[in-house]
């Protein structure tokens, strides 16, 4: 019996039961295509509608939304998301796929919207028949996203809007954006209000959905125009000038510190493992074994040597954090390793593929597009993408300003 | 292998112990008194002195701290490893002048005798006899087969140097070669033929010696042959115990900074504010944190009997290696002009991990150990 189970109160055993049960009989098998690995780089559509399908069966099933009250079409239980999780992710299924949908669209319509508003729209977010984008982050308003200048002007019982969003995640499926506006110039923070807006039905009426590409020639998010999209009062989530309160409990879900357990299922192996084979020290080991420097194997060098083993310490000392940061003895603020994962994790991934540079030598310099690049140029093309990570849901910069303001409790950088 | 405990074997146990620690410093070693104890003379050319405070001594004694990792059996605690890191994390903490941590070390190697002289040795120990290991050659090698002590008769020859907290002990346990082998050795700090010569170091904390042995009386508690392997297999331990103490010191180095950081004005804002200062004090927490799961790690799999431990120690100590010399420097650093003084308490803890940095081999070092057990021997 596992130490989750023990804990379990007599609803929660049921639950747990019955979540083994049905997906000992409902696991979806193998996907028929090639799935990415993760639903953020999904782009294909037949990729896409079989996650879909696999969300559909676990959402009827009860497994997924079960937290949530049954008038928005979720389960009404207490405290069981995070045993349809574990138990999910113990039987090996694929993600879902409405990422954004679960873990940040849905809090916050949850915590902000009129009610008719979430039983019109959670139920179809849950089951992931509708996916979900997120339109926050502009070409001015980054890392400081209260700078954002997406302006929704009223008229009558609408909003007219008209702006900018990049970086947008999954807006090539989506059917329904969170979005970030201004609706007043006077006031940065209280400027802001919050919306949800059907961008699908809205393609030839305002909404241009645009593929970026990114720095290494793949696509993989979008940049989303506004062009008078007019949009009725309802979907405006709490007061206007609230949407920077409002954006916090987005961004609170999103880092996994929210009061709502996000749904998420996984532990599925997909078939080519890319991601693994370059964000483990492990595969950087084997890759120095096979690569020549100064007539030795790479593997041989010292310095590549001490490079090595300072990436396995990084790589150990994660995992160790891990655990002790469900030791509250061991941990003298409950947030000081939890707001450190982002920013470690992403710098670790960055640093490891710099040093496959080193032991590829002059060979680093071919590309994906070149038969003779060692481990097929996914070396430094994981380099480039992870710039991706360092970068998005807070650059870790501003990563760095909150554990030095929240943890260390010294002041503010602004 | 036995599936490690998820908290790290630190149960309620522990954490009395460690709070009973915390107060035990707070209430007799504070930084005011540390410094005006072990910093009244700056002088660079001062007499060589070993301060402590005895007193202290016999009331950790009392507390059973000695008694924590001598088994049952010989007389003490019988406490897991995790139980002495977390005083060993509290004595760094507070820079703490005593034998305590080379004794932890001293009996590490005699729980890995396996003797009846180990046994009552451990005994002593847990009744307050101040022990520490004289294994280290003239070069400073930390390879247990290096020494530069002889043993014939029943007697030792030559000299042992880096020997931590000397003057401070009670009794040394000595590596020595003999016809067979390395073995170790128990001899009384009051034996005849033994001269003990003070060294002049750095750290304000504690005291160092090299000893030369002539022709003087032993007690064998690892025979010839077993000498080099019990030292082997205490390593582990020793690295961590010593990581740990060395994790207390870089919190106590991160939190005074950061205290000053949030006083300290100029430029008319907090130095806090600048993200200059704000971001390698955040790095300096991440570099403390690793460390300190890396300890509570090592710790745990050693008291799990896992066979991973060398490697689990050494990844320990190298992060902890560079963990000190990080925390150390930007102590001094983002302090700035009275970070440079002798009034200034932050030389002190920069001083003990400094000294702590080396002793037992630095990060490079072990990484290239580490290299060789994961990787291969280099061709």
């Amino acid at each position: 019996m596992s130490e989750a189970q023990r804990k379990d109160t007599p609803e929660q055993a049921e639950f747990r039961k019955y979540c083994q049960d049905w997906l000992a009989e409902n696991h979806p098998g193998r996907p028929p295509v090639k799935l990415p690995q993760g639903a953020l780089e999904l782009s294909d559509p037949a990729a896409l509608e079989w996650l879909q399908k696999w969300q559909k069966s676990a959402y009827d099933a009860g497994l997924i939304g079960c937290d949530y009250p049954v008038e928005v079409g979720g389960g009404g239980k207490d405290n069981c998301q995070d045993i349809a999780n574990f138990e999910m992710q113990k039987a090996k299924t694929p993600y879902l796929p409405n990422i954004i949908g679960m873990g940040m669209a849905a809090p916050t319509v949850f915590f902000h919207a009129q009610d008719e508003v979430k039983a019109e729209l959670l139920p179809k977010l849950l089951s992931g028949e509708h996916i979900w984008c997120q339109g926050f982050s502009e070409p001015g308003a980054g890392s400081d996203l209260a700078n954002a200048q997406t302006f929704a002007e009223r008229d009558g019982d609408n909003w007219i809007i008209n702006g900018h969003k990049v970086w947008t995640s999954l807006a090539h499926f989506a059917e329904w954006m969170i979005l970030l506006a201004r609706t007043s110039k006077d006031d940065k923070y209280n400027g802001l209000s919050y919306f949800v807006v059907p961008i699908r039905e809205n393609l030839d009426k305002g909404v241009t959905v645009r593929p970026l590409i990114k720095m290494t020639g793949e696509t993989g998010f979008n940049e989303v125009l506004f062009d008078n999209v007019v949009l009725n009062d309802r979907y405006r989530l709490d007061d206007v000038g609230a949407g920077w309160k409002v954006a916090m409990t987005t961004l609170a879900h999103e880092r996994g510190a929210g009061p709502i357990v996000t749904p998420s299922s996984g532990g599925m192996s997909l078939e080519e493992d890319e991601s693994a084979q370059t964000s483990s020290v492990y595969a950087l080991i084997d890759l120095a074994k096979q690569q020549a420097r100064n007539g030795k194997t790479a593997a041989d060098d010292p310095l590549i040597r001490d490079e090595l083993m300072k990436m396995m310490i990084r790589s150990e000392s994660f995992k160790q954090n891990q655990r002790r940061a469900n030791v509250p003895p061991l941990v003298d603020h409950p947030m000081r390793i939890p707001l450190q994962f982002k920013l470690v994790a992403t710098e670790f991934a960055q640093d490891l593929q710099q040093v496959a540079y080193e032991i590829e030598g002059a060979a680093s310099s071919l590309y994906a597009n070149d038969e003779n690049a060692p481990a097929s140029g996914r070396w430094p093309l994981a380099y480039m993408n992870s710039f991706g990570v360092t970068i998005a849901a807070g650059a870790n910069e501003v990563q760095r300003n909150i554990l030095g303001e929240r943890v260390l409790g010294m002041p503010k950088s602004k | 292998m036995s599936e490690q405990p998820k908290n790290f074997g630190f149960g309620e146990d522990e954490t009395m112990l460690r709070d009973s620690a915390q107060k035990f410093f707070a209430d007799n070693c504070s930084p005011d008194k540390i410094h005006s104890q072990v910093a009244h003379d700056p002088t660079i050319h001062r007499d060589i002195e070993c301060i402590w405070d005895k007193n202290l001594w016999q009331q950790i004694v009392e507390l059973g701290w000695t008694a924590v990792c001598v088994p049952e059996e010989a007389g003490g605690i019988g406490m897991p490893l995790v139980a002495a890191v977390a005083i060993a994390e509290e004595a760094g903490k507070a820079a703490f002048p005593s034998p305590l941590i080379s004794t932890y070390a001293a009996t590490f190697a005699l729980k890995a005798c396996g003797t009846a002289a180990a046994k009552a040795a451990l005994g002593d120990i847990a009744g307050g006899t101040a022990t520490t290991l004289a294994i280290t050659n003239e070069k400073g090698s930390w390879e247990s087969a290096d020494t530069d002590v002889t043993v014939e008769g029943g007697k030792l020859s030559g000299t042992a140097y880096f020997v931590q907290d000397a003057k401070k002990a009670d009794r040394f346990i000595v590596s020595a070669k003999g016809a067979n082998g390395i073995g170790l050795y128990q001899v009384e700090a009051s034996a005849e033929h033994l001269n003990l010569i003070a060294d002049g170091i750095i750290d304000l904390t504690r005291d160092q010696a090299h000893i030369e042995f002539s022709g003087t009386d032993c007690v064998e508690v690892a025979a010839e042959g077993a000498g080099d392997v019990a030292l082997d297999a205490a390593m582990p331990s020793i690295l961590t115990i010593v990581s740990a103490d060395m994790v207390g010191a870089g919190e106590w180095l991160l939190q005074t900074t950061t205290e000053y950081a949030k006083t300290r004005v100029q430029f008319d804002r907090p130095l806090g504010f600048f993200q200059a200062v704000k971001h390698p004090l955040v790095n300096v927490m991440l570099d403390i944190d690793r460390t300190k799961s890396l300890v509570y790690n090592a710790a745990c799999s050693i008291d799990s009997g896992e066979d991973d431990t060398e490697l689990n120690a050494r990844m320990a100590k190298a992060q902890a290696s560079e963990m000190a010399v990080f925390s150390s420097s930007r102590a001094v650093q983002f302090h700035g002009g009275i970070g440079f003084t002798w009034e200034c308490y932050v030389h002190i803890f920069f001083k003990r991990q400094m000294h702590n940095h080396v002793l037992y081999g630095d990060a490079k070092y072990h990484r290239a150990k580490l290299a060789d057990i994961v990787i291969g021997k280099a061709a």
